[in-house]
């Protein structure tokens, strides 16, 4: 049976982020004595139209959705205008997409409170809110036809933004805007049956944006120019946590372009007339930093250190927090690995999301007035962070969101680390000139907010049937949360997600699951698809190998627990996969298959795997999503082949170590990512389903590891208990 | 030092070190952004553009020595290439920013190669990195415009893609913002 969906979209994994984000609003508003909605309100430049704060339409009838969310890659932006084109019958193909001001008071992701775009939501918070939208709207211009033509509103239809009735009246969206704009919006409109949607779920839902990015006219922050602007570089610290003790600016000044070096507090910023001149400024500064603070451990040390955590034989004041568990665990807890015990490591290391374009930011600070100019992803924080840098009100800064080069999470954390920086930098300068932060691809893999290093330790009985009787579950991970504005009650989701809540520990009677958290000074993050980019593999990759010892096939194993754990939408993903995948692997290759429940989506994978010297070769990847009503096909199918494709570049190659607290990797030559070469074939069905959208642009990344962690079993009978799979020798 | 370019068809004076990577002349001084910064050291591919044709990372490519060579950047391509007209059809992008800097060297690939092999387009794009992982519409599409197969009735934004073009078409040589701070 499927989950509620009052349960699905808040979502597990939302939940804790949106309490989090929602509360630093209420922090802020307590700070100056007015409500979060004024506070973000304040001062900001929202003019709403008489369509409401996400529609607009012109004299010519070309009809602009207003987008709250980002686009950097999810296709949102698709099929946020898709959800109003519905419902408003207009013209797809005059439809535009523009994206929203920061304001939260019009513009919050319903479920976090707060402008933001993450945990996979920006549709499924979206559906009700601009169906109702698009729906009022059509309302408007049918009542406005009805009077204009002195016929009964009922017998007026609308298609593809023009409005008709039998008598032979016709008139388009742009001949009845100024009438339609003058009727009240209805405030309940009817919305379609999706029985009769003709957009949505169909493949003329694509991208808006593929001319602009097919032409290197799409406008990144990269490419901002604005008259008499600054670009900005910082030295930074070697080690997280160092400062600055003392600078040289001589070397610095002299070169030709460089207009001022002074510190800020993340370290030495060198402004500059254009990019070279900064970055060749920054190489002639001389820094010593203050390491007293800093963290001197290296990978191997904290990974060592959390080993010891998993095997019980931590610092004793570190605190265990329990998820999921029940029934008499005395016997799992002392058991040893054996023919109907197994026991498992699984080790995963740092990764930096490394987006293509590195983090960067234009800011002018002039008085108590900021304006942003940037890839956005938390308008509501960064205006938190930025005024309180400037002294001013969140209201008083604008942003003006950009098309990012990618996020995968990385452009929103609590301290809006970049944003903050470039403000800092754009408060000295000053007089409302514009100041670019250039981050080099060195400076943004060395910046951390790392995917956090987490290992897991896993202890399951088999009963006399072969299934788990009893699952004893150890995380170690540092917390994500723990750097957010409020603390919260239980443990860190974002560490547990995926193992809590897993329909596996629901089919099993006994389960002592636990998470640790020690403090690290390298700052994590979440990276997309958050804690189930390890829960997914230790979860899957264990199912596997317990179905090996019970001499089970993996997928039938799976089947009889999703059916003891009622977990009906991960069997009908299975099912689909395995059927469309075929009966026979290609000759040559072997077989795994991996499902994960992420964001309100269950994704299957069955994953075509062979070794060449050593290391996984993916092929074919059969994929199978039930993500509710599928709004673009394409875009779904689109995430599949990227998510898997992400996902398969950390499984491969991921891994960011440290030595004595300094970051090894600094570009892509030390950093391994996925090439063309290296690319799976992704195929992607869609499970038919009538629930309201759930996420997209995550639950496609979590499943493919252990999808070929599983065919290399299958193929080897070799578990993998460390990920990256080129670091298996290491 | 004052150098001329020819970018674009168009002969353009710029005021810069010699040692400056010819992307950073490109964006700041000539103001032709659609070339990428991803890594600074030929690891990523974000900043791919034409030398007579043969695809070069502007990154680690210094202007001193670029006099009397044709350089084509995205913006040179005009907008309706076909394998413009292919990434729109197949919605290759994603977050778009590697975008310019894989069609480049996909033209480099098929002005030369009009069926090229799997093994053939992995050699060719292995350089340029995707990290929203859209490889397999690359491929797909580069296989379309080097076979001609462009059903352009049917690909989306046509349209729009060639009032891009006009557009480009009236700047491609770019203006000079930026230039002689």
């Amino acid at each position: 049976m499927n989950a509620p969906f009052s349960k699905r979209a808040a979502g597990v994994n939302l939940s804790r982020r949106d309490v989090v984000v929602g509360s630093a609003l209420v922090g802020g508003a307590l700070l100056v004595g007015c409500s979060p909605a004024d506070l973000m309100s304040a001062g900001s430049k929202v003019e709403v139209g008489a369509f409401g704060p996400f529609i607009k339409i012109a004299p010519d009838g070309l009809v602009t959705v207003i987008s709250k969310h980002i686009e950097f890659g999810q296709g949102n932006h698709a099929g946020l205008a898709a959800i109003v084109a519905e419902e408003l019958d207009a013209d797809w193909t005059r439809v535009v997409v523009e994206q929203a001001p920061a304001n939260a008071k019009l513009y919050a992701n319903s479920t976090a409170g707060a402008q933001l775009t993450g945990g996979s939501s920006a549709i499924s918070n979206s559906w009700t809110q601009l169906r109702t939208a698009g729906a009022a709207t059509r309302t408007m211009f049918v009542q406005a036809a009805a009077a204009k033509w002195g016929v009964p509103a009922g017998e007026i239809t609308v298609k593809d933004s023009v409005l008709s009735h039998k008598s032979g009246k016709t008139a388009g969206f742009g001949d009845l805007v100024a009438e339609a704009a003058r009727i009240a919006p209805p405030a309940s409109p009817v919305l379609k049956d999706p029985k009769t949607f003709t957009l949505i779920g169909t493949d003329r839902v694509r991208r808006k944006d593929s001319v602009a990015k097919s032409t290197g006219t799409a406008r990144f922050t990269q490419d901002v120019q604005l008259p008499d602007m600054l670009i900005a570089m910082v030295a930074h610290p070697p080690r997280f946590g160092a400062t600055v003790s003392r600078f040289e600016v001589a070397e610095a000044l002299k070169v030709p372009g460089v207009v001022e070096v002074f510190e800020v507090p993340s370290g030495v910023a060198v402004v500059a007339s254009s990019t070279y001149a900064a970055r060749i400024g920054r190489e002639a500064l001389t820094v010593e930093w203050n390491e007293d603070k800093a963290e001197k451990r290296g990978s191997a040390a904290i990974a060592a250190a959390f080993r010891d955590i998993v095997a019980g034989k931590g610092p004793a004041d570190l605190k265990w927090e329990g998820f999921d568990s029940k029934g008499d665990a005395a016997a799992i807890n002392a058991a040893k690995a054996g023919p109907k015990v197994l026991e498992a490591t699984y080790e995963f290391p740092y990764l930096a999301h490394a987006t293509m374009e590195p983090m960067n930011c234009v800011a002018a600070v002039d008085g108590n007035k900021v304006k942003l100019t940037f890839g956005s992803q938390g308008q509501t924080l960064d205006q938190l962070n930025v005024a309180k840098i400037v002294g001013t009100l969140p209201g008083a800064v604008e942003i003006e969101t950009l098309f990012a080069g990618g996020s995968f999470g990385r452009r929103a954390n609590f301290p809006s680390d970049y944003v903050a920086e470039c403000v800092h930098i754009a408060k000295k300068v000053g007089k409302g000139r514009p100041v670019k932060l250039v981050w080099t691809r060195e400076d943004d893999m060395r910046a951390g907010y790392f995917r956090p290093l987490v290992i897991h330790g896993v202890r399951v009985s088999l009963d006399k049937d072969g299934y788990p009787a009893a699952w004893r579950h150890r995380i170690v991970s540092q917390s994500i949360m723990k750097d957010s504005p409020i603390g919260g009650k239980g443990p860190d989701q974002t560490a547990i997600e995926g193992a809590a809540g897993s329909p596996y520990l629901k089919a099993i009677p006994v389960v002592d699951a636990q998470v640790a958290f020690p403090d690290v000074g390298v700052p994590v993050l979440w990276w997309r698809s958050v804690g189930a980019t390890h829960t997914a593999f230790v979860m899957e990759h264990t199912i596997d190998q317990l179905a090996l010892k019970a001499g089970k096939d993996p997928v039938e194993y799976r089947r009889a627990l999703y059916r003891k754990a009622g977990a009906d939408r991960h069997l009908a993903a299975l099912d689909l996969a395995v059927e469309k995948a075929g009966p026979k692997a290609t000759d040559g290759w072997s077989r795994g298959v991996a499902v994960h429940e992420s964001f309100g989506s269950v994704v299957a994978q069955v994953a075509e795997v062979k070794l060449v010297d050593g290391v996984p070769k993916v092929g074919r990847v059969v994929t199978a999503i039930d993500c509710g009503v599928a709004i673009s096909p394409d875009q779904i199918a689109a995430q599949m082949e990227g998510g898997t494709c992400y996902g398969l570049s950390a499984a491969l190659f991921g891994e960011i170590t440290l030595t004595d607290g300094a970051v090894d990797q600094g570009n892509f030559d030390g950093y391994r990512v996925l090439r063309m070469n290296e690319a799976p074939s992704v195929e992607t069905h869609i499970v038919p389903s009538g629930n309201p959208p759930s996420g997209v642009g995550e639950p496609g990344t979590p499943v493919i590891a252990a999808a070929v962690a599983n065919a290399v079993l299958a193929a080897t009978s070799k578990a993998t208990q460390r990920l990256p799979f080129a670091g298996q020798t290491a | 030092m004052t150098a001329t370019l020819d970018v674009n068809g168009k002969a353009l004076s710029v005021q810069a070190d010699p040692a400056t990577p010819l992307l950073w002349v490109l964006r700041d001084e000539l103001g032709l952004t659609g070339t990428k910064f991803g890594c600074g050291m030929a690891q990523c591919g974000a900043c791919t553009v034409h030398i007579d044709g043969q695809p070069v990372r502007s990154c680690v490519t210094p202007i001193e020595g670029l006099s009397g060579v044709k350089i084509t950047t995205i913006e040179g391509l005009g907008g309706s290439h076909p394998l413009q007209q292919a990434w729109v059809k197949h919605d290759v992008p994603q977050c778009g920013y590697c975008q310019s800097g894989q069609i480049m060297s996909a033209a480099a690939l098929i002005a030369q190669n009009k069926a090229p092999s799997d093994d053939e387009i992995d050699e060719a794009m292995s350089g340029n990195i995707c990290r929203c992982g859209t490889y397999q519409r690359i491929r797909a599409a580069i296989k379309d415009a080097a076979a001609g197969k462009l059903d352009l009735a049917q690909a989306a934004g046509v349209a729009a893609l060639e009032e891009t073009a006009e557009e480009m078409a009236a700047s491609a040589g770019a203006t000079s913002r930026g230039a002689g701070r």
